[in-house]
């Protein structure tokens, strides 16, 4: 029992300690995330979704400190995923309200990573938890994962190019829970064709979202007014 | 033969009757284009409420003049057969009720001449009474609401088409919904020969369409394998197939694609099967009719 | 005389009833063939198997040497016909009707052919008028400008006189005979009324229940030397013997009811006159008729009294 004690009080500091280096490491990231007020960015939009067929979209990503986030499809339709807003890492990352926890690192394709647990103080808060994974050299988060209270969790997956240093990816990718898309035959009508139905029954999809852009054009200003709609 | 049938479309285009179709139409398209102008974004909502929880969209854009006219068809080619059937009904039993059968019977004209002749004018009429239609029902829909992307809802999946992937298939769908009705004024032609006035035929027709419909829309498992596959009705919705999409492995339309072709093909024939079943026992049938009318 | 055409052994059955029963007969080019019979003897469904209407259960026809079965078409390009009361489309207009009709008639009708054919019977002035707004009349007259317009040989009127007035039932029969006698066409025409075919028909065939009762000339069915006299008495009996003690013993023919029935030329009627003024047997009525109306009236009991009157 003493022994326990003991290996806890040794174990302790070094904890805090960890966690001393996870906030300042946040906090670099976080400085060089907040180096872009505002951007717009250009790209293309694929969906993947197992009950989904969408054809490749051309869209312009909005954003504007701290938070504000717009996809936007200038000629066609998009179908945009709920809590896509936390595409910008701003929203997981600008407030304070939040203690980081370590949780040891781990391999993101070939880059170590250092694994930080995020839970807001907050209990009301929709995040219940984020996971950040965190490329100690270039301080760029190459994955995160969020769990909400209502909507499921949500995966993001960056890839870096020529905007790293802005901490702006080249790529993203989303994933999503989605829910199980059923309407009644009453309504649609269908031509039952035969064809096989790819969707297994029951358990809860996950959706993939894939966002690569083509370029970036920051802290050039973003009018209000594509937000407001 | 071509002298017989411009005889019969001259009749078809003085009958004050044909033009009861044309009006039908263009009201059932105006009823749905108002009711869309103004309430049309309730009406996504609902169409989208599967979505709506995971997904955001703008309804301005999804409400556009292809998807208008996809919901228009839904609706209207349940109810254009009965428009069909008005005229093909008539064609033989019309003219015994008149008079004019027998004095026609008595010029010289063969009997299979005047059925395929029949036939022919009712298809005329039918790619009429559809181009008609795709007049109003997209091309003043996108007059009205614009293009975009095109979403097809399934009951069990989602297809989206981009808006320069869709005008070709209303061409096949219209052309498509040409043959399904024509198996529908060809059953009518069939029940027409039996009648010495239309009323009977009419109805008929009516009744046997809206019941092999209702068993071709219901889901029950007895009849799914067993008996929808062979009804004409269940074929008749298969134009839908033009707007199911193929996908990539990864969820992305494939443009140009088509979900299942050779269903869409199968369905084709059937119909082709059906027509000519009714067209040939109508011709065998009027053979040994006796005209006492 | 050729035969233009020629019926052998004709039988239809609709079911158990046999509408027509082993009918034979010939029409001759030129003829005014009669067609007589009460209603339903069969005289229609005939017409209409020689128009193809009607499938006949068994027999042969052969129409301008052809075999109808076989050469339908080409009979039918030479046939005009009436079948009961003419029916057009109600939503056309007389001519629109008139050139559709000569269209399937697989002649070639010029368009002038057309108006002068309206012009013949008399609707030149309702060219124009949706057929849906004309009398009877005038449906029967358009009738028989669509029976005529692609000038065939052979015509067959099915009771072209059903339903017209007198004046109209007038015009029908000068038709008839012009089309016979001017234009050398051959017409079958059909009817109940005795005293319209006679008026006519050089050639008459009656028929009752689908058979043949009588077929032959008119001139000797209607032979004069056959004319059966009708005397309405009031006691047969007494009459009967009377007459019994005159020169007309060998005229006397039958007795029935209140009738009794003399034999005679028609020449000797006024005869018969001065006998009777000149003795003192009552009677209420002399009525004429010949040997084919007696056949006919026997035939059609039912229509008796009205035949009567009208004669």
């Amino acid at each position: 029992m003493k022994k326990s004690i003991l290996i806890v009080a040794f174990l302790l500091p070094a904890i805090f300690i960890k966690a001393q280096d996870v906030n300042e490491l946040l906090k670099q990231v976080r400085a060089k995330i907040e180096k872009v007020n505002d951007y717009v960015a250009s790209g293309k939009m694929k969906t993947n979704v197992i009950f989904m067929k969408v054809p490749v979209a051309s869209i312009k990503v909005f954003f504007k400190k701290p938070n504000r986030l717009k996809i936007k499809n200038e000629s066609g339709i998009s179908l945009i995923p709920k809590g896509s807003i936390s595409i910008s890492l701003n929203n997981v990352l600008a407030e304070d309200g939040y203690s980081a926890l370590d949780a040891g690192t781990a391999k993101i394709g070939n880059t170590d990573t250092r694994v930080i647990k995020l839970l807001p103080n907050d209990d009301n808060n929709e995040v219940v938890l984020s996971t950040l994974y965190v490329d100690p050299v270039k301080l760029l988060v190459l994955k995160s994962k969020t769990t909400t209270k209502d909507n499921g969790t949500y995966e993001l997956e960056m890839k870096y190019g020529i905007y790293a240093d802005y901490a702006l990816p080249d790529k993203v990718i989303f994933s999503f829970n989605t829910k199980e898309y059923k309407l009644p035959k009453g309504v649609t009508f269908d031509y039952d064709d035969g064809t096989e139905k790819k969707q297994p029954g029951g358990k809860p999809q996950k959706g993939k979202v894939e966002l690569t852009y083509s370029s970036y054009i920051i802290n050039k200003g973003v009018d209000e007014s594509v937000f407001s709609k | 033969m071509w002298k017989l049938l411009q005889i019969e479309l001259f009749k078809i285009y003085k009958r004050p009757r044909t033009y009861i179709a044309f009006g039908a139409v263009m009201a059932i398209v105006a009823v749905v284009q108002v009711a869309l102008r103004y309430d049309g974004k309730s009406y996504i909502d609902f169409m989208m409420s599967g979505l709506s929880d995971t997904f955001e969209f703008q309804n301005d854009k999804v409400l556009n003049g292809y998807l208008v006219c996809f919901i228009i068809l839904n609706t209207l080619l349940i109810h254009v057969p009965l428009l069909v059937t008005l005229i093909a009904a008539d064609e033989v039993a019309g003219e015994a009720n008149m008079g004019t059968l027998r004095l026609l019977m008595t010029k010289p004209v063969s009997r299979t001449q005047l059925i395929l002749v029949k036939f022919a004018a009712s298809v005329i009429y039918v790619i009429l009474l559809l181009m008609w239609m795709a007049v109003l029902a997209l091309l003043i829909s996108i007059l009205i609401f614009g293009t975009n992307d095109m979403v097809v809802l399934r009951n069990d999946s989602f297809h989206q088409m981009q808006a320069n992937d869709v005008v070709w298939r209303y061409v096949m769908a219209f052309g498509y919904a040409t043959v399904a009705m024509s198996t529908v004024a060809a059953l009518s032609l069939l029940l027409s020969v039996f009648a010495d006035n239309a009323v009977g035929p009419i109805v008929a027709t009516i009744s046997i369409v809206i019941v092999l419909t209702i068993l071709s829309e219901m889901n029950i498992p007895l009849y799914d394998k067993t008996v929808k596959p062979y009804l004409f009705t269940s074929h008749m919705v298969a134009w839908k197939g033009f707007f199911y999409v193929k996908s990539t492995e990864e969820g992305e339309t494939i443009k140009g694609s088509i979900e299942n072709l050779p269903a869409i093909g199968r369905s084709f024939l059937i119909l082709v099967i059906y027509i000519c079943l009714f067209v040939g026992s109508a011709v065998v049938c009027f053979k040994k009719k006796d005209i006492l009318s | 005389m050729a035969s233009i055409v020629s019926v052998s052994h004709l039988s239809k059955h609709f079911r158990d009833l046999k509408a027509v029963d082993d009918l034979s007969f010939t029409v001759n080019e030129g003829d005014i063939y009669g067609f007589l019979g009460q209603n339903g003897a069969g005289k229609s469904t005939t017409i209409r198997i020689l128009l193809t209407l009607i499938e006949p259960t068994a027999g042969d026809i052969e129409i301008m040497g052809m075999n109808l079965k076989n050469h339908r078409k080409e009979i039918l390009q030479n046939v005009g016909a009436i079948i009961e009361k003419p029916d057009f489309y109600k939503y056309l207009t007389a001519q629109e009707n008139l050139s559709l009709f000569a269209k399937i008639s697989g002649v070639k009708v010029p368009s002038h052919k057309i108006k002068e054919q309206l012009e013949l019977v008399g609707l030149i002035d309702r060219a124009g008028s949706k057929v849906k707004t004309f009398s009877q009349g005038m449906k029967q007259r358009l009738g028989i400008a669509v029976a005529l317009i692609h000038d065939p040989k052979l015509i067959i009127l099915d009771e072209p006189m059903n339903g017209l007035d007198p004046q109209g039932i007038a015009d029908i029969r000068n038709l008839i005979l012009q089309l016979s006698k001017s234009m050398g066409k051959t017409v079958i025409v059909s009817s109940h009324l005795l005293n319209e075919i006679e008026l006519i028909a050089n050639r008459v065939l009656i028929i009752d229940k689908g058979k043949k009762v009588e077929e032959g000339a008119a001139a000797e069915l209607f032979d004069p030397a056959n004319t059966l006299v009708e005397l309405l008495v009031a006691d047969v009996e007494t009459t009967w013997n009377s007459l019994q003690q005159t020169s007309w013993k060998d005229n006397l023919y039958a007795k029935e009811g209140t009738t009794i029935l003399l034999r005679m030329h028609r020449n000797d009627i006024p005869m018969l006159f001065k006998t009777l003024s000149s003795t003192d047997i009552p009677i209420y009525s002399l009525s004429p008729r010949h040997s084919l109306e007696d056949y006919f009236l026997n035939i059609t009991t039912q229509n008796r009294h009205v035949e009567t009157f009208a004669n």
